[in-house]
């Protein structure tokens, strides 16, 4: 592999793991601050993707479509919280799995519904439609680069809030003793809407420009769940640090694997063999890594107290 | 115990009902609804197997679809080869492919045994809901290698052509398919039941209340639960199976996030840690998806609202309403 492709891998990877990023941040936030599994956040991911694509087709900027996006994803969100997840803190975990479980369903269903069988599909803006040259010779496109940032952009934003803001310090109190905070006189429930609205928002915000990448269908938050979860127990459950730890770690090894692993087995098998197998085991590399992660730390890589 | 006698009861009324509408569909000459009674039968059983993991084991498994597909390939694979008469495997023995179902209910549970085993052994090292992402995560790996593993029809899955069959008896009749799934239902339960009532049961229920006691009584709570995985991983593969040979067709759709999600409502709909609950909850899908999917396009979407609302406002089951009150809330 010539070192232009290596390197165009390397920011597939990147690209990939910022986008998880964005998508367990929410999810680990979420578990960290109201101890709430929320098998709904791909669906708010897609809720993201579907509202850019039907902003964008209506309006005709894509940048209004994006930001309509992550606002929208944070609304329902916030929607969802108040009228469902609300009940669930006190449950057990299997309730709070089959409840949300419910709710993933009622999203991707009603977005069939609403916006057809057919996928949607999304043009990246034209500003960013060119390709930006890499040093050795081949060239990226300016989208996934500007993907690249607005996610980087984004996760120093998160750090700043939950480091900086009075809203962050409460979050950071949430997770370490959720009952002081209610007792310090901080309005819980306020605190818990906006949580899970700020988890939503990134996650569409990921879905939004996700969007003009792929095409927008309904059952796209699926895969991106799975692998928020897979990211999440390698970082460590409940740790926003790990999540981008994990996030960076997945995007790269499964980014990588998929290029390098079908090369590789070429050297022993035949093409259509290693192909086909090159595939298969790359698909399988995330987990493996997942697995190696619980062996050597099984709580992950940076463990949240509590 | 008096809830136990009650659990019992509710348990065989409902075994008595499916075999009943069973024996009344076909009597009528309705091999649809002898299917759908099979369909109801495989199901329960699946989400028995899941029971013993989940509600008498305290361990929520959000992977089980995992063992609910490999079974299925199991099935699926094994009268592949049968069929074009390649061999399973040459080396170090010549392993030839089979379209019998005893054998192959064998390979599916052993098949779905050892991948709990593996699963167990790894994600038991956590809980809670790592544990439950680590099943899904563990179970969607299968999901993908089955969509990009090429040899076994990949995306498209694996038509059965031609179902595995038993010496002496005609599995193409649907009345003696729904016995064959009906018997290893009832073989399940009454399993499930005469396991719960010997010392392992009396072990796995105090791992799943208080793991300090359990311990202090001098039993390590990790092999006890990882034992209950893996019998519970091999009892829904061979339904798995089971279901490969109904519909003539495996593919990955057995082994995505929605048929563990489906699995684990049963058990819940059913009523958790009860005996019949996995029959009850079985049941209730199959005929809401009959009717309801018959009614509405958006059946999907109908279900969902309705686990969502049995979930937050419907405790304690089909079987609660049946039997009473849950043995624990």
């Amino acid at each position: 592999m010539s070192a232009a492709l290596a390197l165009e891998q390397a920011l597939n990877g990147v690209q990939l793991g910022v986008m998880l990023f964005l998508a367990a941040a929410g999810l680990t936030l979420i578990f960290g601050v109201m101890g709430l599994i929320n098998l709904a956040h791909g669906a708010l991911f897609m809720t993201g993707a579907y509202a850019c694509a039907f902003l964008t087709r209506e309006t005709g900027s894509f940048w209004l479509g994006l930001a309509g996006g992550a606002l929208a994803a944070a609304a329902a969100g916030a929607a969802v919280e108040l009228l469902v997840v609300r009940r669930l803190y006190g449950r057990d975990h299997l309730d709070q799995v089959l409840a949300t479980f419910a709710l993933a369903l009622i999203f991707s269903d009603a977005a069939r519904w609403i916006f057809g069988p057919q996928p949607l599909w999304l043009d990246p803006p034209a500003a960013l439609s060119g390709a930006v040259p890499l040093p050795g010779g081949g060239a990226y496109p300016a989208y996934r680069l500007a993907i690249i940032v607005a996610g980087l952009a984004a996760a120093a934003g998160l750090h700043a809030l939950i480091a900086r803001t009075r809203l962050g310090m409460r979050i950071r109190a949430g997770e370490s003793d959720r009952e002081m905070v209610a007792a310090l006189g901080v309005n819980v429930a306020l605190l818990y809407t906006a949580v899970f609205a700020l988890g939503a928002g990134l996650a569409g915000f990921a879905g939004a420009m996700v969007g003009a990448l792929r095409s927008v269908q309904a059952d796209m938050g699926e895969p991106v769940l799975i692998l928020a979860f897979v990211v999440i127990v390698i970082g460590g459950v409940g740790s926003v640090k790990g999540a981008f730890a994990g996030a960076m770690l997945v995007g790269v090894t499964d980014t990588m694997g998929r290029a390098l692993l079908p090369a590789l087995f070429a050297r022993i098998w035949d093409p259509a063999t290693a192909a086909g197998a090159g595939a298969a085991v790359a698909s399988m590399l995330i987990y493996m890594l997942m697995a190696a992660v619980l062996v050597l730390r099984p709580k992950g890589l940076f463990p949240a107290d509590g | 115990m008096a809830e136990d006698a009650r659990d019992t009861r509710a348990t065989l009324a409902l075994l008595a009902a499916l075999a009943a509408a069973a024996a009344g569909a076909h009597a009528l000459g309705e091999p649809f609804y002898v299917n759908m009674a099979a369909r109801v039968a495989i199901l329960a059983m699946a989400a028995a197997g899941l029971n013993l993991a989940l509600g008498f084991g305290g361990m929520v498994s959000f992977g089980h679809a995992a063992f609910f597909g490999l079974g299925g390939y199991a099935a699926g694979v094994a009268a592949w080869h049968a069929a074009n008469q390649i061999p399973l495997a040459s080396w170090p023995v010549l392993v030839p492919g089979t379209d019998r179902m005893i054998v192959v209910w064998a390979a599916a549970a052993a098949t779905g045994g050892l991948a709990a085993l593996l699963i167990g052994a790894l994600s038991l090292r956590t809980s809670g809901v790592q544990f439950i992402m680590i099943t899904l995560a563990f179970a969607q790996m299968f999901y993908y290698f089955a969509i990009s593993w090429p040899a076994y029809g990949g995306e498209d899955g694996l038509p059965i052509y031609l179902r595995n069959g038993i010496e002496g008896l005609d599995v193409y009749d649907p009345f003696t398919f729904f016995a064959i799934c009906f018997v290893w239902l009832a073989a399940t339960l009454a399993g499930t039941a005469r396991i719960m009532r010997a010392r392992f049961g009396a072990a796995l229920t105090m791992a799943r209340l208080s793991e300090a006691r359990l311990a202090s009584a001098g039993v390590d709570p990790f092999p006890v639960r990882l034992t209950a995985f893996a019998l519970s991983g091999a009892v829904t593969a061979v339904a798995g199976a089971l279901n490969a040979d109904l519909n003539g067709f495996v593919g990955p759709s057995a082994l995505s996030w929605k048929m563990s999600g489906e699995l684990m409502a049963f058990v819940i709909l059913g009523g958790v840690g009860r005996l019949g609950g996995p029959v009850a909850g079985a049941a209730a899908f199959v005929l809401l998806e009959h009717f309801l999917g018959a009614a509405t396009e958006r059946w999907v979407l109908v279900f969902g609202a309705l686990l969502l609302g049995v979930t937050l406002f419907a405790r304690g089951g089909l079987l609660g309403l049946l039997a009473g009150r849950a043995r624990h809330g």
